[in-house]
């Protein structure tokens, strides 16, 4: 550096850091100010043309709004009476005041044009916000999860509550039961309300471990080589050769099914998949100067793998995951309809499906709805995913 | 192309080896056991022991597995407990089933999915291509026992009941009840008839996929050279899709076959559940209801080295069509 300040002749222009034309970063555009965002997180945003970033805030606000007026009695009833209660209560304060932190603060951000170049992920969430569809996928899925959190708020019944066996059985979708009511007379919609809690949070946790499990294995198998390598690789194409519902009911149907069985086999079942991937990225990412370089500091392998090699095969790590989710939720779903799943009386889609098959003539709704759930959130995933994909991939990038 | 077939064909051994392997020690390292299922509340332990030994169930697992790997590699897949006949024999009569409802699924899947690859990419960015892109993402996205339980729910149930249409089709079962009194014609039309809705659960998610694929694959091909020049020396627009970029465009797909082979029987396990279909994957969901070890053990094993054959005959296929391709 000494060196450099003697010469005094730092290939720098007179003017300074060169800068980035202002047409590669578009202003940031804002109709309303503070008040408005005050009153109606999201709107400000959603006038300046963000209807994605700015319909999220406004459709949580507004949404949370409603369901704390919907649910305002049972929440002054017992607002600590269990855990979902507490959840579902936090979950309603923090949504809250989160759209209406982030709306105030955007809406006080300057409006100028950033000089500065934006990383990968950037533009990446640029690309992103672009595909309507995926947006709209997001938008859904944070519906959902908000859904899912606050459901004793917003079930009219209790999930496992027996109607009049005689006079409530089996009723079409009417004013009091909008979806109607199955076998042992429980209302559709609360049982649906409850068993999406059961869907997503399987779906989210498996993905997890399968993801972490799948990440590191290949990472570490394609830095090392060799014998491990070989060996952990051929272990995946072994589990990748299983239907792997055969798997599944195989390891389930042997042990007593259970919530936490069903997520720790579904979890210990899709690593292979992302194993492969990152496997594939780790290679030819392990001959890259960057990590040469990393060789020569003498950094310890471990560190190499954590926070070189593994933070760089992310992207289709993501997109792999996104789409897993939709996969493991399809799946649990066939596992509590074979009957291995989730154990009665707890609802899940799946079950309810089920539930519903011995009554499809008399009854088309028991099964029909439950089933629509499933897709509609399937269909989230996959639109996220794919969006994900197109906007991770630097090629398809237009 | 010899030395490629005979290499991969060598290479499969240990892969099949390893997958049954890995069958017998999730199968028999679970806690449980079939004599539980036979056992009476009176029993004395003496007869309980016996029982054991009969099934050989009292020797450590490493000797069980042996003689179980032995076995297999001569063909024996033992004794079905539930069945009361040797497993073999069981398999000999689901095995059909499940190879004509999967056969008949994956042709109608590519059939289906081609198709509708093509038109989506020849009309690309049109009307018929997003809305065709939508329903192809809402087909993909469905859990095939929920589609099957619609379409008996339509095509069975109401069209039959409910709505009179001339055409309703049966809900269960792989033939009628008087299968074996009706005319050549008429079995084959019968059985047909049983098998519309299967295949339809099963191909309709499957065909989704492709189509997504083929869309992608057909749309890369139409933009190259060849193409153009194809165009511009003035060939009609049937020509050019169909003689020039399909061929092309289907190099890719044939990949897929490997890809869905696995999804695939995953949706066989279901749809012959919900179709009373009596193939491997009701076979499985029942032989676990009775903790019948040796039937589970071998339809497993039998799925994934189906699974390993396909890939193999996927790989070939790539290979055959696609001169570029290099086996060394």
């Amino acid at each position: 550096m000494s060196e450099l300040e003697g010469q005094g002749a730092l290939p720098l222009p007179a003017e300074g850091p060169p800068v980035v034309p202002a047409a590669a970063v578009p202003p940031r555009r804002q109709r309303g100010g503070p008040v408005l965002s005050a009153l109606l997180p999201g709107l400000p945003q959603v006038l300046a043309g963000r209807w994605g970033a700015g319909g999220t805030a406004l459709g949580v606000w507004a949404g949370l709004l409603w369901t704390a007026a919907e649910g305002w009695e049972r929440v002054v009833r017992s607002p600590w009476a269990g855990t979902d209660d507490r959840v579902a209560l936090a979950t309603l304060v923090v949504g809250l005041l989160g759209a209406w932190l982030w709306s105030m603060e955007d809406v006080r951000r300057p409006v100028d044009v950033t000089f500065v170049g934006i990383g990968q992920w950037a533009l990446a969430a640029r690309a992103f916000s672009r595909n309507r569809l995926a947006v709209a996928g997001a938008m859904a899925i944070l519906a959902f999860y908000l859904v899912a959190l606050l459901t004793p708020f917003l079930a009219p019944y209790d999930p496992a509550a027996q109607g009049d066996l005689i006079t409530e059985r089996l009723v079409g979708p009417l004013a009091a039961h909008p979806l109607g009511t199955d076998h042992f007379a429980r209302d559709v919609l609360s049982r649906l309300l409850y068993g999406a809690r059961v869907s997503l949070s399987i779906g989210f946790i498996a993905v997890g471990i399968s993801v972490t499990i799948g990440t590191l294995l290949g990472a570490v198998s394609g830095f090392l080589g060799g014998a491990w390598d070989s060996v952990v690789m051929r272990f995946v194409d072994m589990v990748i050769s299983f239907p792997r519902l055969v798997l599944l009911i195989t390891i389930i149907a042997l042990f007593e099914p259970s919530i936490f069985l069903i997520i720790t086999v579904l979890g210990l079942t899709q690593w292979p998949g992302t194993t492969r991937i990152v496997r594939g990225e780790v290679l030819s990412l392990r001959e890259r100067e960057f990590i040469q370089a990393a060789r020569a500091m003498g950094f310890s392998r471990g560190r190499i793998v954590l926070r070189h090699l593994v933070p760089n095969t992310l992207a289709p790590v993501i997109v792999a995951a996104t789409l897993g989710i939709g996969n493991t939720i399809v799946l649990e779903a066939g596992l509590s309809f074979l009957g291995l799943g989730v154990q009665p009386p707890t609802a899940s889609w799946g079950t309810m499906v089920a539930d519903g098959r011995n009554h499809l003539i008399d009854a088309w709704w028991v099964a029909t709805f439950p089933g629509l759930a499933i897709v509609l959130t399937v269909l989230s995933f996959n639109l996220v995913g794919d969006g994900l994909r197109d906007a991770l991939d630097p090629r398809l990038r237009t | 192309m010899t030395t490629y077939l005979l290499r991969r064909l060598l290479g499969a051994i240990p892969l099949v080896l390893g997958i049954a392997t890995i069958v017998f020690f999730v199968v028999n390292l679970a806690p449980g056991d079939p004599t539980q299922l036979l056992i009476a509340p009176g029993m004395r332990p003496e007869v309980v022991e016996q029982m054991r030994a009969n099934f050989g169930l009292d020797q450590p697992v490493h000797i069980r597995y042996l003689k179980w790997l032995g076995a297999l590699v001569q063909g024996d897949f033992g004794y079905s407990f539930s069945h009361s006949r040797p497993v073999a024999s069981v398999i000999a009569s689901v095995l059909p089933n499940t190879l004509l409802l999967s056969a008949a699924a994956l042709g109608v899947a590519f059939l289906v999915g081609i198709l509708l690859g093509i038109v989506q990419a020849v009309r690309q960015y049109s009307l018929l291509d997003s809305a065709l892109s939508v329903v192809a993402l809402f087909f993909y996205s469905m859990p095939s026992f929920w589609l099957a339980l619609m379409l008996i729910l339509v095509f069975a149930l109401y069209a039959r009941n409910y709505w009179d249409w001339p055409i309703w089709f049966p809900a269960s079962g792989p033939s009628s009840v008087d299968y074996d009194f009706l005319s050549l014609t008429g079995k084959v039309r019968d059985r047909a008839y049983h098998m519309a809705l299967p295949v339809a659960s099963l191909s309709l998610v499957l065909a989704a996929g492709i189509a997504r694929y083929m869309r992608g694959s057909m749309l890369e091909v139409v933009r190259q050279d060849y193409v153009r020049t194809a165009r511009a020396k003035g060939l009609s627009e049937g020509a050019v899709v169909f003689k020039h970029a399909l061929r092309n465009a289907l190099i890719p797909v044939i990949t897929l076959l490997g890809l869905y082979l696995p999804v695939l029987f995953s949706g066989t396990v279901f749809i012959e559940t919900v179709f009373a279909w009596p193939g491997m994957g009701k076979t499985i969901v029942d032989a676990i209801g009775t903790r019948d070890y040796p039937l589970v053990m071998a339809v497993s094993f039998i799925f994934a080295a189906m699974v390993v054959v396909g890939n193999l005959v996927a790989d070939v296929l790539y290979a055959v069509v696609d001169p570029r391709i290099r086996y060394e």
